[in-house]
């Protein structure tokens, strides 16, 4: 009777063999010290990476025409994050879905982040006595959209000629009204340190959030390229790497994996179909002693015979 | 005070279910069933000891507070060691949970230290994560831009900020490995518990089979 109702994939047999003698406490010391050891050893030998941060500072220095540009982009909106969507600002079509889930919309804008203001403007006007850059930024904002539209235009179409001369950013744009000054004074602002501080200090003197100077960091050109030479961009794994060829999150190959393959890496919404795929997977995982067909695998797989070898040879023997 | 109040009682009732459920002899076993006796049962106590010394090392780095390791040699050096023993831990919690699959060892009862394991195993992946976060350093700022798309996209960073470096280092040092930590405890005990399973007992299927 009982034998029949057995399921051998949920159910375990009683044990009616041996016991040997076993000494937990001394296994687990054994363990943590040979742990230990493996540690020390490898902290010693390959030792863990540290690259310094880069700021905004670095950044406008290394490669001023870029940082330029970058704030351009930020004033007439192209950046990436000026576009971003939910979280951060309300651009239609620019969210992820799962499906009929819009997730990333329902929640809606809750770090609210205006690239022109927070990234250029705001920074600007915090500047004191500079009679020149205030009067072209009351210009600025006295300006309907449609001058700022047509001045952004001129100076962007100018801009493949831009040229850094003695730290200046000089621009040959005509009817481009105040955008060269606010591009200029912000790219000195830059150079100086001072945007780096502006950026971090707009929720007052104590912070540690660095939302707006990493998303303005990362609309660069120049923090990608430094990654691409630490092999650390998605199409390289990059999230199993950390800098310097150290591994990185090696457990999460799975995930990497998805975004070197359609659909996942030609989707406007890939994050979102990873995120949902991985999500589904670790369900799975989780629920494997309810799933039937995917809790027989072990059985079925046989490995377990490699595990208990020694116990099915002595049953083999008896 | 009758009987019949005492035994309604929230705490007696509490009680009498935990009574007897984990004697010493059971929580503290001097031996084991003879088929305990493979290598792959070293792994969970290596991912046991391994979690020991990441959170050991943590614990160093949280005395000088956060920015210490980046210009201390010392600091520097248990920075390494915590990498490491994270690197140990993930590759033994991996084959440990392998190996636990191939044995089926959800059997007669054990499905919830199974599940306990796999939400270690997420929560212990959101802790490395976070820590990768919050290093300060040019990874930091590089991993947590490119993160924060991903989990964007499912709506929760707007209130799981990654770029917010405050955040992400408490829920690094507080909130995940408290959840690692009390995970941990429940699924050891449930193994304490039910004991270790055993093989499967290929004579018992051919027999339902027949
Ligand atoms: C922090 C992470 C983990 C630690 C410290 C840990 C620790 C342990 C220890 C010490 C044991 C008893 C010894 C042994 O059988 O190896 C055990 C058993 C077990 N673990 Fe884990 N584990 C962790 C994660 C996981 C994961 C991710 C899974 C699977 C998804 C898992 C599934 C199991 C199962 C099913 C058992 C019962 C084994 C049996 O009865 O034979 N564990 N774990």
């Amino acid at each position: 009777m009982r034998k029949k109702s057995f399921r051998p994939d949920v159910d375990a047999p009683a044990w009616k063999g041996g016991y040997s003698p076993y000494d937990i406490i001394k296994e687990g010391t054994i363990a943590l010290v040979v742990i230990l050891v493996l540690t020390l050893i490898m902290a010693v030998v390959f030792g863990s990476p540290d690259e310094k941060a880069i700021t905004v500072k670095t950044w406008s220095n290394a490669d001023p025409i870029d940082f330029a540009t970058t704030a351009l982009s930020e004033l007439n909106g192209t950046s990436v994050s000026a576009a971003y969507g939910a979280p951060y600002n309300n651009t239609p079509g620019a969210s992820q879905t799962m499906g009929p889930l819009k997730l990333e919309q329902w929640v809606g804008v809750r770090i609210p982040i205006n690239s022109a203001k927070d990234f250029v403007i705001s920074p600007l006007k915090s500047l004191p006595d500079q009679p020149v850059l205030d009067q072209q930024l009351k210009t600025w904002s006295a300006a309907s959209t449609a001058t700022k539209n047509t001045w952004l235009k001129s100076y962007a179409k100018a801009s493949t000629n831009m040229k850094i001369v003695k730290g200046q950013v000089v621009i040959n744009a005509t009817n481009a009204g105040p955008v060269p000054v606010m591009i200029n004074d912000l790219t000195q602002m830059a150079r100086s340190g001072a945007l780096d501080q502006a950026l971090v200090t707009g929720h007052g003197f104590y912070t540690t959030d660095y939302t707006k100077p990493l998303l303005f960091l990362a609309d660069s050109q120049y923090l990608g390229d430094l990654a691409q030479k630490q092999h650390l961009t998605g199409e390289q794994w990059g999230m199993m790497n950390e800098t310097g060829s150290y591994p990185g999150q090696a457990w999460l190959w799975l995930y990497t994996f998805w975004y070197q393959i359609p659909p996942f890496n030609s989707s406007s919404s890939g994050d979102a179909l990873v995120f949902a795929t991985m999500g589904v997977l670790s369900l799975l995982l989780l629920f494997v002693p309810f799933i039937p067909g995917l809790r027989s695998v072990p059985r079925k797989l046989k490995i377990y015979r490699l595990i208990w070898r020694e116990h099915y040879r002595e049953i083999e023997k008896v | 005070m009758s009987t019949s109040e005492i035994d309604r009682q929230w705490t007696t009732r509490l009680r009498r279910r935990v009574e007897g459920k984990l004697p010493p002899e059971k929580l503290l076993p001097d031996t084991q069933p003879t088929y305990v006796s493979s290598w792959i049962y070293v792994f969970g106590i290596a991912t046991m000891c391994s979690l020991g010394v990441v959170i050991g090392t943590g614990c160093i780095l949280a005395l000088r507070g956060p920015q210490w390791w980046h210009g201390s040699d010392y600091g520097h050096f248990i920075n390494s060691m915590h990498l490491w023993s994270v690197e140990i831990f993930f590759f033994c919690m991996v084959i440990h949970l392998w190996g636990k699959f191939a044995m089926a060892a959800w059997r007669g009862g054990r499905a919830l230290t199974w599940m306990t394991g796999v939400v270690t195993f997420l929560v212990s992946i959101g802790a490395g994560f976070t820590g990768y976060v919050s290093q300060s350093n040019f990874d930091s700022q590089w991993i947590s831009t490119q993160a924060k798309d991903g989990i964007n996209s499912t709506g929760a960073g707007a209130y799981f900020n990654v770029l917010n470096m405050g955040q992400m280092l408490m829920w690094h040092i507080v909130l995940l490995p408290l959840g690692a930590i009390v995970l941990t405890g429940m699924h050891v005990l449930m193994v304490r518990i039910k004991g270790v399973v055993p093989p499967f007992e290929e004579e018992a299927e051919t027999e339902v089979a027949q």
